[in-house]
């Protein structure tokens, strides 16, 4: 092990707030009414609340230091997280911090446009931003998320064909395997049948494939590229020719933008509409999985359709208008404007050759890393007849290890955890790589972390065909050992609340 | 110069980098690309801005041009209300590990996990609910989530809604049903409330065979509590349909629980709980029922689960992932993907801190502070408050004083008011009204500062 770092995560034995509970106990007191007033005096009896809530009783310092102590047992920021597809990068403390200031946390977002000037020109700046990154013609902010994104294009393709009078006819998105389970989803959810291609050996579906699939019952495409192996369809113009040329539409989901930001224009290559991840490609906080924010961006033909309002910039300043033909809202409001703030001030920081800077390094570094990991024995990369120089992330495969030491990658994945490594992604549904992981370098992780986690990965799989119990039985070092979820899917097995828990185990 | 974002933004790191992948130039590496699709136009962005004082000055100078809701009295609220949040809140919810966490395993994310876990449950000890899935983005999206999932379980295809509805999640809801020529496509059939009471009245349901829910929110969106709430739910069952309930989380430390109401699939706002208002970034939904299996199987979020270790110790798994649009994609139920998770943890922080008695402090205080502004807000002549029987809002009727809100709230903002929403456009039979909102946070001199200003507006 030497090289490797000593690493032991912080073990508290946390209790559950819940069990913290002592009667009397109080962290917070809200304020004396304005006036008294008997509750029962406005309101009958039967609309009144009839027993007291189940909550814990705790003081607040013992609230603090409750979740202070779960934050230390939460890996995130502490380890090194080169969680592909993802695209895990560092989030500046500086937006953090504007974002809290009053200006911002305490805006309602039915105060008048005069009074939110500031943030709309934020709003505004960054969709001017957005456009010259992506040739579209106007961005909103709604999306909850990448997929909530891709929802949104599902719909306002609904509410372009209904337009039309073709939405009974335009019945088919057409995927792919590779592209995120999010596209398939969103577009079924909105009331579209899904035709997913498959991959052929060279990494993508043939044109061919596409060309037997498209008709005039098409109504979008909805794709990926690079897609989550790091694979660049090279006839992508000739796919979204195809699909418009059908009538159909085209929807670039930009999830891997990293590595190719500031070198491809989704309207340059003929796309409708594209979405940008801000919550990773711009430099946002994930949160463990939001707020998050999908920027959608299309062209002035699809503009008519968007969620409202639209921000705009007027004689008179900046101003929110609906959007009469639109979809209406696909989520409240005008999204994590929070969110907006902090991608306006990356992007600012980085600017038009720090994104390019950061997609060379992105690319780089990953190139990096297959080079290191194809040196290790046992570990193999997806789709190995395609021999070209990989963009934003490489799939590789445990599969030959595994083979030898009948040991799986989720046991790697849980072993590199005991050395400071945050878990590993293996792959999206379905796994068409076995034993799969999916590793991504990104810019903001510095050469010396990419070689420790390679070293981590090697000293592993070497600790596989020597110890295989070690690598099978761990994490080790970690908060708590390995989780054992065999029976969680069944009625009495699985607790999301302790009221459940406290149920089925019979404690009252 | 290396960026400060960068690390390995040195041309040593490069230089290094570029040797063991054996390419002379970064540029070869992106041979994958045809030429031709490599865009040749500038785009537009300015150098970046390497230093953070030159960059917090500028983005602070933009926000601080904003007119917020702590400089102002404000009395907005609809759907995304000013509430206090306590400092161990902001202190927990901003910490890195939190902040810059993803996917993580059982083990390596525990802390994380567990949060999620008791946000669950505390949840559900406030609903008195046991199944609690993870949040979704708004609770509108709850709703449009619910609504889909009454759809599955009856087979069924209208929606029946009352026309008090929030227009802002009445949109989303629509946007979840879908669209004539579509599959799968939900009515929304929406249903008048009674003007007198600004309450729904049961016998005007019209429940048909083929309706799978009725949605309905109490407090209602023009703030007053649904009288027949139990009656209605109850209704529902007769007719073989589920109950989609919409709350206030701040109610129900006073108000009745969805249980006490008969509901099935509870859903409402995560905002209240611990969450600043972000402009309508604070948002967050959450869908709740009782622990049956015909229910958790159609769960359209992730759930967190209580589980054990190979050791015997408590831990947290994922529970039904398969189930999801990432377990099945478009066989999934309905789509998941990022939602408001960090949320979750504000949210738990917020629930422990108020416990029990804190909740039922926070509804007292509420409602007196609201009934007391409503009272004093009807004081001033030509000002008529529309309904009693209302939690933390309530509507306000300028009609008689021939003004309208718009130019009652510009007349406003000149005393440091923010006014109530303007209903006149949404809702035109109300005239020229608006919606207040009055929390545990708005004080005596407040309401002064409010009626005050309002008269001198309307003088």
């Amino acid at each position: 092990m030497s090289g490797l770092r000593r690493y032991h995560a912080p073990v508290w034995d946390e209790p559950l707030i819940m069990e913290m509970s002592a009667p009397g106990r109080r962290g917070n007191v809200p304020p004396e009414p304005i006036e008294e007033l008997d509750p029962a005096s406005v309101l009958p009896a039967g609309l009144l609340r009839a027993t007291r809530a189940a909550l814990p009783e705790v003081a607040e310092p013992d609230v603090l230091r409750h979740y202070l102590h779960l934050s230390q047992e939460t890996m995130g920021m502490i380890g090194i997280s080169l969680f592909g597809t993802c695209t895990m990068k560092y989030n500046p403390r500086a937006g953090e911090q504007l974002a809290q200031r009053d200006g911002l946390a305490e805006l309602h977002p039915d105060q008048d446009d005069s009074t939110l000037q500031g943030l709309l020109e934020v709003v505004h700046r960054f969709d001017l931003m957005l456009r010259g990154l992506s040739g579209m013609d106007r961005f909103v902010f709604q999306a909850g998320g990448g997929a909530a994104a891709a929802f949104t294009h599902a719909t306002v393709t609904r509410a372009y064909f209904a337009e039309r009078g073709e939405l009974a006819q335009r019945r088919d998105v057409i995927t792919t395997q590779q592209a995120h389970p999010c596209n398939p989803a969103t577009a079924a959810a909105a009331g579209f049948n899904v035709i997913t291609l498959p991959l052929e050996s060279d990494g993508y579906p043939s044109l061919d494939a596409l060309k037997a699939v498209v008709s005039d019952r098409t109504a979008a495409l909805m794709m990926n590229n690079p897609d989550d192996m790091g694979i660049y369809n090279p006839h992508v113009k000739e796919w979204v020719r195809t699909v418009k040329d059908a009538g159909g539409l085209a929807f670039y989901d930009h999830a891997n933008f990293n590595g190719v930001m500031g070198r491809l224009r989704a309207a340059e290559l003929g796309f409708d509409a594209c979405m940008f991840m801000l919550h990773k490609t711009f430099g946002v906080s994930k949160g463990g999985g939001g707020p998050a924010v999908g920027a959608y961006g299309c062209t002035e033909e699809l503009a008519p359709y968007l969620p409202g309002p639209l921000v705009e910039k007027t004689d008179d300043g900046y101003v929110r208008r609906e959007n009469p033909s639109g979809v209406g809202r696909v989520r409240e409001y005008s999204g994590n404007l929070n969110q907006v703030v902090k991608a306006y001030s990356w992007l600012t920081a980085m600017g038009g050759d720090g994104i390019k800077e950061a997609a060379d390094l992105s690319v780089l570094a990953n190139n990096y890393m297959e080079t290191r990991l194809l040196a290790l024995p046992g570990v193999t990369k997806a789709i190995p007849t395609m021999t070209k120089h990989r963009l934003e992330m490489t799939r590789f495969s445990l599969e030959e290890w595994s083979a030898e030491t009948g040991l799986k990658a989720t046991d790697v994945q849980n072993r590199m955890a005991d050395f400071g490594i945050d878990a590993m992604w293996l792959s999206h549904e379905p796994w068409i790589v076995p034993e799969p992981f999916t590793p991504e370098a990104g810019e903001s992780w510095s050469l010396e972390d990419i070689d420790y986690w390679i070293d981590v990965l090697a000293h592993v799989l070497e600790e596989g065909r020597t110890d295989p119990e070690k690598v099978r039985t761990a994490p080790h070092e970690q908060v708590v050992a390995q989780f054992d979820g065999a029976g969680l899917d069944r009625p009495d097995g699985w607790a999301t609340t302790w009221r459940a828990h406290r149920r089925k185990t019979g404690r009252a | 110069m290396a960026h400060p974002y960068m690390p390995n933004s040195t041309d040593d790191a490069k230089a290094r980098m570029l040797a063991a992948v054996g390419v002379a130039d970064v540029d070869e590496l992106f041979e994958q690309i045809p030429d031709d699709h490599v865009s040749r136009t500038p785009n537009g962005l300015a150098p970046g801005v390497r230093s953070e004082a030159t960059l917090r000055r500028h983005v602070r100078r933009l926000i601080d041009r904003n007119d917020d809701c702590v400089a102002n009295a404000s009395f907005l609220g609809g759907g995304l209300w000013q509430h206090h949040v306590p400092a161990v809140v902001d202190e927990i919810v901003t910490r890195s590990e939190f902040l810059t966490s993803e996917w993580g395993t059982p083990s390596s994310d525990l802390g994380r996990n567990q949060a999620w876990f008791e946000f669950a449950s505390l949840l559900g000890d406030l609903l008195e609910m046991d199944f609690v899935g993870l949040p979704v983005y708004s609770w509108g999206s709850a709703a449009g989530y619910a609504i889909r999932m009454a759809a599955r379980m009856t087979g069924r295809g209208e929606v029946v809604v009352a026309s008090s509805l929030s227009p802002e999640r009445l949109k989303v809801i629509r946007t979840y049903c879908g669209t004539e020529g579509g599959n799968d496509l939900i009515t929304v059939r929406v249903v008048d409330v009674d003007p007198a009471t600004g309450t729904l009245d049961p016998a005007a349901l019209a429940l048909g065979p083929d309706t799978a829910a009725v949605y309905l929110e109490t407090p209602n969106y023009l703030g007053v509590v649904e009288t027949a709430a139990a009656e209605i739910a109850a209704a529902a069952r007769a007719n073989g349909t589920e109950t989609v309930l919409g709350v206030d989380p701040s109610s129900l430390g006073l108000l009745a629980t969805p249980a006490q109401l008969g509901a099935d699939i509870v859903v409402g706002s995560t905002q209240p709980l611990g969450i600043h208002l972000h402009a309508g970034g604070g948002v967050g939904g959450f869908i709740a029922t009782r622990d049956e299996e015909r229910y958790a199987r159609q769960y359209p979020t992730l759930q967190v689960s209580l589980g054990s270790t190979t050791e015997d110790e408590h831990s947290f798994g994922m529970v039904l992932f398969g189930q999801s649009s990432y377990g099945a994609r478009e066989d999934g139920n309905d789509w998941t993907g990022n939602s408001v998770y960090l949320w979750t943890v504000a949210n738990a922080v917020y629930m422990s801190l108020l416990g029990p008695d804190g909740f039922a402090e926070l509804g007292r205080t509420i409602l007196a502070n609201a009934q007391y502004a409503a009272r004093r807000v009807a004081e001033i002549d030509g000002v008529e408050v529309r309904w009693d029987g209302f939690f933390k809002e309530f509507v306000v009727d300028f009609s008689a004083t021939g003004r309208t809100v718009a130019e009652i709230n510009a007349g406003l903002r000149e005393h440091g008011v923010f006014g109530g929403k303007d209903l006149s456009a949404d809702f035109p039979g109300l005239g020229q009204s608006a919606l207040y909102c009055v929390t545990e946070v708005h004080t005596a001199d407040d309401i002064e500062l409010l009626t005050d200003s309002l008269r001198k507006v309307l003088a």
